[in-house]
């Protein structure tokens, strides 16, 4: 047995395991599916190379690799949970279509999909499982075609371990009234848990739909989220996406987001992430038709020994498309961000119109950021700018501030709000704004700031 | 509290050979300043001279250190507390160079301010629509446009709308002593004047305003009580209006010239 194969034997028990229980269910398309990623992680491995290794350069990886996390094998989820119990993790409102997953599986008593209208040809959003199950079509023929596992570990892990997650169809000239919230909820009823949340949304022509994807814990508890979402826009189809990574203060997560977007498609994508230990949001998004358009928001906030790592990749494939790029990121004790990720512009994207900006305050001189988008442009007629800043309270500004009669702490306050609410305040869905307001606004740290010049 | 008998007016600032220096390098050395409630002071000086030192030791900026000397405000060590504590006590730095505040409104800015002080003289907060209430008449009081208000504090605007916008910030928060540090540099005629028409508005027999600036030309339309010299850290000569004529026509070499010759 070679070394990597052994690191791996954990994964390796777990995966026979569950190819020996989900043989008897899981359509030939799936198992074979899975056979193919399987061979794929056991191939690559977790990306721990320090040399060499560009995608993952101011990541390790290496503490998540060694601690060896299982995935539960239930078929059934946790039953005593509650909403209340959600309630206290993640947005919640009854007017929304919920999804509930728990350690990665469905728990249908904790959904309501009453929002939804029923009937052939209509807006479909199910559980993944019951979608393999039930012979959906458009699963098999877009499941992982967008996702890819060549070159990405924990892509082909997550579909070698694929079992649940969300299905949403929405069908041409279709608008999806209720926002649709996936949640993922970690239990803490498993110990050192790995789940493997899928995520397929389909957005037909010219349809419009809003979905949130929550990732939660509740339980303090180290465990392993390493979810992926795929999202592909026809024409003209309108998106509105939010992410929420609220994980344990212990957990490790890698989420992967690959969008695909048709002709004058246009997503606006929210991620805001403020728990984990170590996370890793890694995004793609092709624009691949005149017209298509994506925007692209990012709040993050740690502290501690907090690591976060955002990739963020856009390639402009076709000419006349646009995207804008705008994350911040507050940083306290010792804790780090990484921003990296290129926006490529192709030889026939002309007329591409591209905005990347990173912006991050520190409020520690331990914190510490890399911030290193790039740009890559292959065309001629285009218009792109990229910038990423990182600096402390500006002590001038707080001395204004005091100047008017406010202390240093309710000044840094209103400072480091106002600098957060630049994102919160470009989310459309009211609830979820004031949610994320009140979120961020009760984890500005209070004590010990440091403050810098210009 | 001192009364004097020629002004009537009661002693707010009392500062007695205040020595400052930055980065270890003196700028103030031994000012002497009294100031009455009711009156107007000018402090004139050349580029260098210490007058922002002035202003920004008295506001409490930590970039300075006094070295010695004694500032009493109402009595009470002004160098002792924090610069919200003064600011909460009444005094009001415009700043020569007013600093943007990225995101955060004007109206929530003023509105905590305006709290912090109600609370620290031991008032109930202001409701938010009396706040909106107070605010309207301050932006019309000093003529200042109403959408700079809904935008974030300084961000973006103009040289002008900065400095029009401290002088609302003053109207709101109604200081005992308001410095005003080179607020009219930098401005149009225009704009100087909406400026000084605010500041008059402003005056009344229980305040007291301080003009740090380096020209005549803001004081043709705010009269002072006393005009002070200040060159190299100390005020070398008091007098009243005609002193501040005398530099607008003469300069200031002169003055310089008598200051070295020991006259």
């Amino acid at each position: 047995m070679t070394q990597t194969s052994m690191k791996l034997q954990t994964y390796r028990t777990g995966f026979d395991a569950l190819l020996q229980e989900a043989e008897a269910t899981d359509p030939q398309w799936l198992t074979d599916l899975r056979r193919e990623a399987w061979s794929r992680f056991n191939k690559l491995g977790f990306p721990t190379a320090r040399r060499g290794n560009e995608k993952w350069k101011y990541t390790s990886v290496r503490p998540l690799a060694a601690a060896n996390f299982d995935s539960p094998l239930v078929i059934n989820p946790p039953e005593n949970i509650n909403v209340a119990d959600l309630r206290r993790v993640a947005p919640w409102n009854d007017a929304w279509t919920n999804l509930v997953f728990l350690d990665g599986h469905f728990a249908g008593y904790l959904s309501n999909l009453s929002n939804l209208e029923n009937g052939a040809g209509q807006i479909t959003v199910t559980n993944l499982a019951d979608a393999i199950a039930s012979g959906n079509p458009d699963v098999q023929s877009q499941l992982a075609k967008h996702a890819d596992t060549d070159d990405d570990g924990f892509t082909a892990l997550n579909t070698a371990f694929l079992r649940d997650g969300a299905f949403v169809n929405i069908p041409a000239g279709r608008i999806a009234d209720a926002p649709v919230h996936l949640i993922f909820a970690t239990t803490g009823q498993f110990e050192h848990a790995a789940s493997y949340p899928r995520t397929l949304l389909l957005a037909g022509a010219n349809s419009r739909v809003t979905v949130l994807e929550s990732y939660v814990s509740l339980a303090q508890a180290p465990y392993f989220t390493n979810a992926v979402t795929e999202i592909v826009l026809e024409d003209g189809a309108q998106v509105e996406h939010y992410r929420l990574l609220l994980e344990s203060a212990d957990a490790f997560h890698v989420g992967t987001s690959r969008v695909h977007q048709s002709k004058d498609s246009t997503i606006s994508s929210a991620s805001f992430a403020k728990g984990a230990a170590m996370a890793r949001q890694d995004v793609q998004v092709i624009l691949d038709a005149p017209g298509a358009s994506c925007s692209l928001n990012g709040l993050y906030m740690t502290s501690g020994e907090q690591h976060i790592d955002n990739l963020i990749n856009i390639d402009h494939a076709k000419p006349y498309t646009k995207s804008r790029l705008f994350y911040k990121g507050i940083l306290d004790g010792k804790s780090k961000a990484v921003f990296g990720g290129t926006v490529l512009v192709r030889k026939d994207a002309q007329k591409t119109d591209a905005q990347q900006t990173d912006k991050n305050l520190l409020l520690s001189r331990q914190a510490e950021v890399d911030s290193k988008p790039s740009l890559l442009i292959y065309a001629d007629d285009v218009q792109c700018a990229h910038g990423a800043t990182a600096g402390h309270i500006d002590k001038d500004t707080l001395f204004y501030m005091q100047s008017r009669g406010l202390d240093r702490e309710t000044a840094s306050r209103i400072l480091i709000h106002a600098f957060a609410s630049q994102i919160i305040d470009t989310v459309e869905l009211e609830p979820l704004r004031d949610y994320l307001d009140d979120l961020f606004l009760a984890a500005i740290p209070t004590a010990s700031l440091e403050f810098g010049s210009r | 509290m001192a009364q004097d008998v020629e002004s009537g007016g009661q002693t707010l600032l009392d500062v007695r050979g205040l020595r400052a220096s930055v980065a270890g390098l003196e700028i103030l050395k031994g000012v002497d300043l009294t100031v009455k409630t009711g009156e107007v002071h000018a402090i004139m000086g050349p580029n260098g001279s210490g007058k922002s030192t002035l202003a920004n030791v008295l506001a409490g900026k930590p970039d300075y250190q006094v070295t010695s000397g004694q500032v009493l405000y109402q009595g009470a060590d002004l160098l002792s507390m924090e610069p919200e504590i003064r600011a909460r006590l009444g005094v009001f730095l415009a700043f020569q160079y007013p600093v943007e505040l990225p995101g955060v409104r004007a109206w929530q800015f003023l509105k905590a301010a305006v709290d912090a002080q109600r609370e620290h003289a031991g008032e109930e907060e202001l409701s938010a629509r009396a706040f909106d209430r107070m605010l309207k008449e301050k932006v019309e009081l000093v003529e200042i446009d109403p959408e700079l208000v809904k935008r974030a504090v300084n961000e973006g605007f103009s040289g002008g709308e900065k400095k029009r916008n401290e002088i609302l910030q003053m109207a709101v928060l109604q200081p005992k002593l308001a410095i005003l540090d080179e607020t009219d540099s930098g401005l149009d005629i225009d704009a100087l004047r909406i400026v000084a028409d605010g500041v008059n508005k402003l005056r009344n027999s229980s305040n007291a305003v301080v003009l740090v600036t380096h020209y005549q030309r803001i004081l043709n339309y705010i009269t002072p009580d006393q005009v002070h010299v200040l060159i190299d850290g100390r005020i070398v000569r008091s007098g009243g209006p005609e002193l501040a004529h005398e530099l607008e026509e003469r300069g200031y070499d002169w003055i310089k010239e008598a200051v070295d010759a020991g006259v």
